[in-house]
């Protein structure tokens, strides 16, 4: 079976406005994606990383127009998703989830999890209790816990737990693509490492397409197929996890890489050590995003904004190096 | 062993709850050496943060107490120490980072109000002295545009500035231990990278002493010397970096390692250890990592494992090591291994 595009991403932008003075007027944009172009196949785990306030989740929410992009295009399953009435939207909802970082802000403290998982089946179509009751069940021993667990509370979990009830609600209608944004970012090593199986083997028994949202990078390489690196709301790299990995191409994706502490005294590896903070997104730099730390920045990346641009096989970079 | 800036003895620090007694911090020991820098690592809960907080004596009391052992600083019990003196300790002797530093900045202060007070804390300095040094400390972490940012409020800088502004505190009042508890957790890799670096600079240049606590493997191996494993209020492993990074011997250990995704490696599947962390509650029989453990055998569900001592100095709370121990110790780690300084 040769792989088709399930999700096609075009010139993503979602500019925020920033309010001030007394009478609130707009005073500014925050470009929290600024111009964000790809495609997730069908049955890949495409991997997001990058730093904090880099745009991480607002490229999540927007594809599932839990926010309203500011401009392009995002074509699910062959549908412009930009273009549907409410009604279409809500049913192609049901092909797409998303789970968040802290599963706890997520799930409604008042409601068994039996209440949080059938929600969304009788939102589409499930009329009948006993059936909700027998899938909540179902979906509760996939994700690895207890039918009896179904009568408990949130706050009766540990976070990994908490976790599974929000991974067994996302898969509820039998989705094709899951948005994972930092699913577990707040969970220790061990637990962790329970989830990513368990993630892995989901995908694998029901076909599905993931986009994984992390900053961890050795988790994001650990479960992704392709990964895609951001900066300041920008694309700046993607390629095939072990390219990416072994031949990072962007000074950014290098630095970064180069910076993650190995837990093993025998790899010791010389970190470049980019100085300066992440400049705002209120005011981001002129031409390429990063020259301001750039260890590498020529005259051109201050007045050019490098395009993101297929440099080697399947291999995306935007910087004026390999221009 | 020589010259020990900190050593804990059978430390216990208990949490009186409505839900009842939390030994959250349970016979601990351990010592840090001068201008070693040691790690402690563990899981969210395991008692990482009440140890730092012990040694400052911050425990919230009520609810907490230390109820037992001893915390030797460069010889003198803190257990004891007056409320006066550990004030004196405090930003002077002692310095110490959290996790977020807006909890130890105050919100009402310009970044040199707060900086100049620490320096002429120490030094005999006019205020204008001060300041000069202040903004030469502000360059010497690596904030930018010093001579600006010192008129700032803590609001108005980034989490990785505000850390640095708390390394220049620490780092002018030459203490001999520093105190940092998650520094880096909050903060993105690049400017974690910063951080480390900074650190590792203070420890070597003014032979600071570090206690650091961290839940990542990775920041131990950039910085840590010696490392402590936590598990549910005890210690259950002691070792060198490269002992317990690369020859763990309790199965908790070995199980935290195996779980990690590797940057280097092409692993198919995960290792992860099966279960939780357990509640913790006093008078509770058997080894704690038990109900998680691969190699358990009946004996851990009815006795409580010490600390043995393997030929290497590296220690572990494990009944597979109990060779040279043949007796039980039901009380857990109050044996003569327990003090010994790994
Ligand atoms: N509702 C909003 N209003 C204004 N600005 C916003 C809003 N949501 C996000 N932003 C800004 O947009 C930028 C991108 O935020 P986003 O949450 O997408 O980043 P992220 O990559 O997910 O970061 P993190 O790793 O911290 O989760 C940030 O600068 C953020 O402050
Ligand atoms: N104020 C308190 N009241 C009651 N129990 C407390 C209090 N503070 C801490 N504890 C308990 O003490 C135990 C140890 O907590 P501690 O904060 O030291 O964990 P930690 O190892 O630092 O975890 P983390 O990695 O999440 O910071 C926990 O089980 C916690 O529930
Ligand atoms: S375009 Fe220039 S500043 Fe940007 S990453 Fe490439 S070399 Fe550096
Ligand atoms: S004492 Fe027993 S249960 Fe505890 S770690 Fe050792 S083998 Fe496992
Ligand atoms: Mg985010
Ligand atoms: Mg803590």
């Amino acid at each position: 079976m040769v792989a088709k595009p399930l999700l096609e991403v075009k010139g993503l932008k979602k500019y925020f406005d920033v309010k001030g003075g007394v009478f609130g007027r707009k005073v500014g944009e925050v470009k929290a994606v600024d111009d964000v172009s790809f495609t997730v196949m069908e049955g890949e785990i495409l991997g997001i990383v990058g730093e904090s306030g880099c745009g991480k989740s607002t490229t999540g929410k927007s594809i599932l127009r839990l926010i309203e992009p500011t401009d392009g295009e995002v074509t699910f399953d062959g549908q412009n998703i930009a273009s549907l009435k409410s009604e279409q939207l809500r049913k192609i909802r049901r092909d797409m989830q998303i789970i968040f970082q802290d599963p706890y802000a997520s799930l409604n403290p008042r409601h068994t999890v039996e209440k949080i998982i059938s929600e969304p089946l009788l939102i589409h179509g499930m009329k009948h209790a006993a059936e909700r009751k027998k899938r909540v069940r179902e979906l509760l021993e996939i994700v690895g816990l207890n039918a009896y667990h179904a009568s408990r509370y949130p706050h009766q979990f540990s976070g990994g737990q908490r976790q599974r009830i929000g991974i067994a609600r996302a898969l509820a209608n039998h989705p094709k693509l899951i948005i994972c944004d930092e699913p577990v970012s707040a969970l220790d090593v061990s637990v962790q490492s329970q989830i990513l199986n368990l993630m892995e083997e989901l995908r694998d028994a029901f076909q599905l397409t993931y986009i994984f949202i992390a900053h961890d990078l050795s988790v994001v390489k650990h479960i992704s197929d392709r990964v895609a690196v951001m900066y300041l709301g920008r694309m700046a790299e993607l390629a095939d996890k072990d390219v990416l990995y072994a031949d990072p191409k962007h000074p950014y994706t290098k630095a970064l890489l180069s910076a993650v502490p190995i837990p093993d005294p025998d790899e010791k590896k010389e970190a470049i050590i980019l100085e300066g903070d992440i400049p705002s997104p209120a005011n981001p730099p002129t031409g390429c995003a990063f020259h301001t730390r750039c260890p590498v920045a020529m005259s051109v990346c201050k007045e050019v904004r490098p395009t993101f641009k297929m440099v080697d096989q399947d291999h995306y970079v935007a910087c004026h190096l390999y221009e | 062993m020589p010259d020990m800036v900190l050593r804990l003895k059978d430390l216990q620090t208990h949490f009186f709850t409505d839900h009842g007694e939390v030994p959250a911090v349970d016979r601990v020991s351990f010592s840090v050496g001068k201008g070693e820098v040691v790690g402690i690592v563990g899981e969210s809960g395991c008692g990482k943060s009440v140890t730092s907080l012990s040694i400052m004596q911050l425990v919230p009391s009520p609810p907490g107490k230390i109820i037992g052992g001893e915390i030797q600083f460069k010889g003198e019990d803190l257990v004891q120490a007056s409320p006066k003196r550990m004030k004196q300790l405090r930003g002077n002797e002692i310095a110490m980072i959290f996790q977020e530093p807006m909890t130890s900045l105050n919100p009402l202060f310009t970044i040199g109000n707060q900086l100049q007070e620490a320096i002429r804390i120490h030094r005999k300095v006019t205020k204008k002295q001060a300041r000069i040094q202040a903004i030469d400390l502000l360059n010497q972490v690596g904030i930018p545009r010093a001579e600006a940012i010192i008129d700032e409020y803590p609001h108005q800088l980034s989490g990785g500035m505000r850390q640095r502004v708390m390394i220049a505190m620490a780092m002018s009042c030459h203490p001999d231990l520093l105190i940092a508890d998650e520094p880096t957790t909050a903060l993105d890799v690049t400017i974690q990278a910063q951080i480390l670096r900074l650190m590792k600079q203070l420890n070597e240049e003014n032979n600071t002493a570090i206690l650091l606590i961290t839940h990542d493997l990775g920041v131990v191996a950039e910085l840590c010397d010696r490392v402590v494993v936590m598990y549910a209020g005890q210690v259950v492993e002691r070792g060198t970096m490269r002992e317990i990074l690369k020859q763990p011997k309790h199965p908790y250990t070995k199980g935290l390692i195996r779980s990690l995704p590797k940057l280097s490696e092409r692993e198919q599947k995960l290792y992860s250890i099966p279960g939780t962390v357990p509640r913790l509650g006093v008078g509770q029989v058997g080894c704690r990592f038990a109900p998680r453990c691969e190699m358990a055998f009946t004996r851990c569900f009815q006795e409580n494992p010490a600390l043995y001592e393997l030929e290497n100095g590296q220690t572990a709370r494990c009944f597979l090591y109990d060779e040279i121990e043949r007796e039980g110790h039901p009380d857990g780690g109050k044996t003569s291994i327990g003090s010994k300084g790994t």
